[in-house]
């Protein structure tokens, strides 16, 4: 393949072009753009609607993250009439992209195996891509739901309020005894509006919202956020506010990771680790609060840098806590490896081969554990990452074990790369004052997240204020991959495939 | 085994004391209650209010804050000229009644609402309270420091406390989130499968104001617009202590501090 592709606009991480740089091309050429860029190892991070200015029309774009080569490339596609082919039977991991375009302005993708809602919610332009009367109400996971015919195939129906303290979804399983042919996972409970609601932004409500994206992802999204709005406003933040930024993403990713090991283990019945682990987590959650009173890191990333700066007494307190919680939790995990029964049913269940997690775009330690060398801290990175590496950890199984071993390398790599910036932490104002966002840009950022690639994409218009701001949470790319991990599992095995994803709904929902 | 056992000692035993010993320390940079101090108000500023981003500073009555909306962000006290308002360690914000949310200007920051069921409810449920949790378009932080406090370290179960699979089981609900449209029906249904009498306990700013997403045409703009709410435990989200106090003070294991 040529180097330059000369029909996309080349982007970078967190860097914004000026719109009309962005090339709006022919419909073929859009979707010739895409294959093509997927044929070379592309990713599609982000495919989505906006209005056009072209009278009647909606306006596609499409965000390809080049990670072989830390390159982002962008480009748009007018969509006249009511409909447009679908790239899905050739390009999988679009399949959801499309039926977020056609819930949200009525667009049918033609020829998509499987065009259901999103999230159950009326589309922006008033057009509906299935025709619902005007006057009922949608409801969620309502309507056709893949089936198995067969004398003894059964279906499970289950949520969306779950037995224990979890967000709300509705699973459909068909199956045959214990064996499960085919999930189905229907979303949409969590949908709040927040996509909309970011439009016509920054405002004083645009970073909570952000904040609260997915709460257990606060510092990932408010990372990718203020990147995006720094990117907008030429604003440059100091090292010192990146390298906290990226203590903090660290610090998240620890305790979620823990908590998610934890989790596994009580999944199987293993308790010590399930109870080590849970407290863990908290340990390091309040990491997070003793850098800014919040657990979840609220007010901690800000656009123009952080909210809170930090003095040797509190670093040397971190330090501290970070061995601490790192001895206590090596102790609990290392037990998951070394209980015979524990690796029994970690092994060999839910397995999602490498070139499934390819096709359907997985991303995040999903994706890591599946043998996919992606992770945006070293494929595409920003901020401290430019200049202290972290090793992308794999597996190659992609099996429940894999996702958890995956979590225990980054574990111990996250610690490495706190400790790493606590022994030198650089100079500079925690924050830098924003100055207006440039009018008619376009800008992306990337993080990765605990769960994978968070992507954020803005649209200024005339007055620098969001025409359009995209949210692609890691899950959005991720529950497919779950779904599929399932076929032919015993449904007994759900817990522990579901749990060694971890997905978020409300991230998914928005 | 001897593995797990030689962890368990390393592990120690983690149960806090409290409420029989202190509550466990806050981080310094805690934000519990605020304080606004309108004495040091100029005349005719409203720099709090246009920077709060949900409206919980009412323009009629300055110096109240609506602690169902707020997000304990901050931002009110960074826009202040005059640092008349600073937020306290004071984490017992639960309150039984939506009014005694709002923090007046004359109330002090040590102020403690009541949380506490009438006796014949408290009488009807004894020493157990078991909870449905319906989790309803928030942001599942709310969730996650609920989840907390059925690890070790807070050992909810001691107080009879336990969340359960059925609503056939439970005395109640704890409700977080806004109650997203696509919700509605199943907090409605979730609620009137508990039997009577039953108590729904709301969780964050969400499920009492609608927090970050009130307003938004996809949310009903907290539990109470769906279900009679009977704790307000607000926060965003609310620290595990702030809610287990709420739930505590609810059942009469702890007392309401007498109200000044
Ligand atoms: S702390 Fe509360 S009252 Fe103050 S600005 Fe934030 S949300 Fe508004
Ligand atoms: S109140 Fe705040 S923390 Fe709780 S669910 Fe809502 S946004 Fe999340």
């Amino acid at each position: 393949m040529s180097d330059a592709r000369p029909q996309l606009a080349r982007l970078a991480n967190g860097k914004a072009v000026a719109y009309d740089t962005l090339p709006v091309l022919a419909a073929e050429d859009f979707r010739d753009a895409i294959l093509g860029g997927v044929a070379a190892h592309q990713r599609v991070s982000a495919l989505f609607g906006t209005a056009s200015p072209v009278p009647g029309a909606v306006r596609l774009h499409v965000v390809l993250a080049d990670d072989e080569r830390n390159r982002l490339f962008a480009a748009a596609t007018d969509v006249t009439g009511s409909e447009f082919a679908s790239l899905t039977p050739a390009c999988p991991q679009v399949h959801l992209f499309e039926r977020e375009i056609a819930e949200q302005f009525g667009l049918r993708p033609v020829g998509h195996p499987w065009l259901k809602p999103v999230r159950y919610c009326r589309a922006w332009t008033g057009r509906d891509a299935w025709n619902r009367p005007a006057d009922q109400p949608i409801l969620p996971a309502v309507g056709d739901f893949y089936r198995v015919e067969g004398e003894q195939v059964h279906e499970v129906a289950v949520g969306p309020v779950h037995a224990g303290v979890i967000e709300p979804g509705h699973f459909r399983f068909q199956c045959h005894g214990e064996q499960v042919f085919h999930l189905e996972i229907a979303l949409g409970y969590q949908h709040r509006g927040v996509e909309q609601a970011l439009i016509g932004g920054p405002g004083a409500r645009t970073l909570h919202v952000t904040e609260t994206l997915a709460g257990d992802a606060t510092v990932a999204h408010a990372t990718t956020y203020s990147q995006v709005t720094e990117a907008l406003a030429g604003c440059r933040t100091s090292p010192r506010a990146q390298a906290l930024r990226a203590v903090a993403l660290e610090l998240e990713r620890l305790a979620n990771h823990i908590g998610d090991l934890g989790a596994l283990a009580g999944d199987v019945g293993f308790l010590p680790t399930a109870s080590f682990c849970g407290r863990i987590r908290g340990d390091f959650l309040n990491m997070t609060a003793l850098l800014c009173g919040s657990r979840f890191g609220r007010g901690l990333v800000r656009p123009g840098g952080v909210g809170f700066d930090v003095d040797a007494g509190r670093l040397a307190e971190l330090g501290r806590r970070l061995d601490a919680g790192l001895k206590d939790a090596t102790v609990a995990i290392q037990l998951l490896w070394s209980t015979q029964s524990v690796m029994a049913r970690f092994e060999e269940v839910g397995h999602l081969p490498r070139q499934v997690a390819a096709d359907l775009g997985i991303v995040g330690p999903a994706a890591r554990a599946s043998g996919l060398e992606r992770d945006i801290r070293h494929d595409q990175p920003s901020g401290m990452y430019c200049f202290s590496h972290a090793p992308v950890s794999t597996c190659e199984a992609g099996d429940v074990f894999s996702r958890a071993y995956v979590r225990w390398m980054e574990i111990q790599y996250a610690v490495a790369f706190i400790r790493n910036q606590l022994r030198s932490l650089p100079t500079g104002a925690p924050q830098a004052p924003i100055p207006a966002l440039a009018p008619n840009h376009f800008a992306v950022a990337l993080n990765e997240g605990w769960r994978g690639e968070v992507c954020h994409v803005a649209i200024t218009d005339a007055q620098g204020r969001f025409s359009r701001y995209k949210v692609v949470d890691p899950s959005f790319h991720n529950w497919p991959g779950l779904a599929y991990a399932l076929r032919n599992q015993e449904i007994s095995d759900f817990p522990i495939c579901n749990k060694s994803f971890n997905l978020s709904y409300c991230g998914h929902d928005l | 085994m001897f593995k797990a056992i030689a962890a368990r000692i390393q592990q120690k035993h983690r149960t806090m004391k409290y409420p029989d010993g202190a509550p466990p320390p806050l981080p310094d940079r805690f934000r519990g209650r605020p304080v606004i101090d309108t004495a040091k108000c100029p005349a005719g500023c409203d720099a709090c209010e246009a920077a709060c981003p949900t409206g919980a500073l009412d323009a009629q009555d300055r110096g109240a804050i609506d602690l169902g909306k707020c997000l304990f962000c901050t931002a009110c006290a960074d826009a202040c000229p005059r640092q008349a308002i600073t937020h306290s360690h004071n984490y017992q914000l639960a309150a039984r009644s939506r009014s005694d949310l709002t923090v007046a200007r004359e109330r002090p920051a040590v102020e403690v609402a009541g949380a506490a069921l009438d006796a014949r409810l408290k009488k009807l449920l004894g020493r157990s309270l078991k909870l449905r949790q319906v989790s309803a378009g928030g942001c599942n932080a709310c969730e996650a420091d609920t989840n907390v406090l059925g690890t070790v370290g807070w050992d909810l179960g001691r107080f009879g406390i336990q969340f359960v699979a059925s609503p056939r089981h439970a005395d109640g609900l704890l409700v977080t989130g806004p109650v997203s449209r696509n919700m509605e029906l199943a907090l409605r249904k979730t609620y009137d499968a508990v039997s009577d009498p039953r108590i729904v306990i709301a969780v964050g700013a969400c499920a009492i104001s609608g927090g970050p997403y009130a307003g938004h045409a996809e949310v009903a703009g907290g539990a109470a617009a769906i279900v009679p709410v009977d704790l307000f435990i607000p926060g965003c989200p609310p620290h595990p202590l702030t809610i287990l106090d709420g739930l505590l003070r609810l059942i009469g294991r702890i007392e309401d501090p007498p109200s000044g």
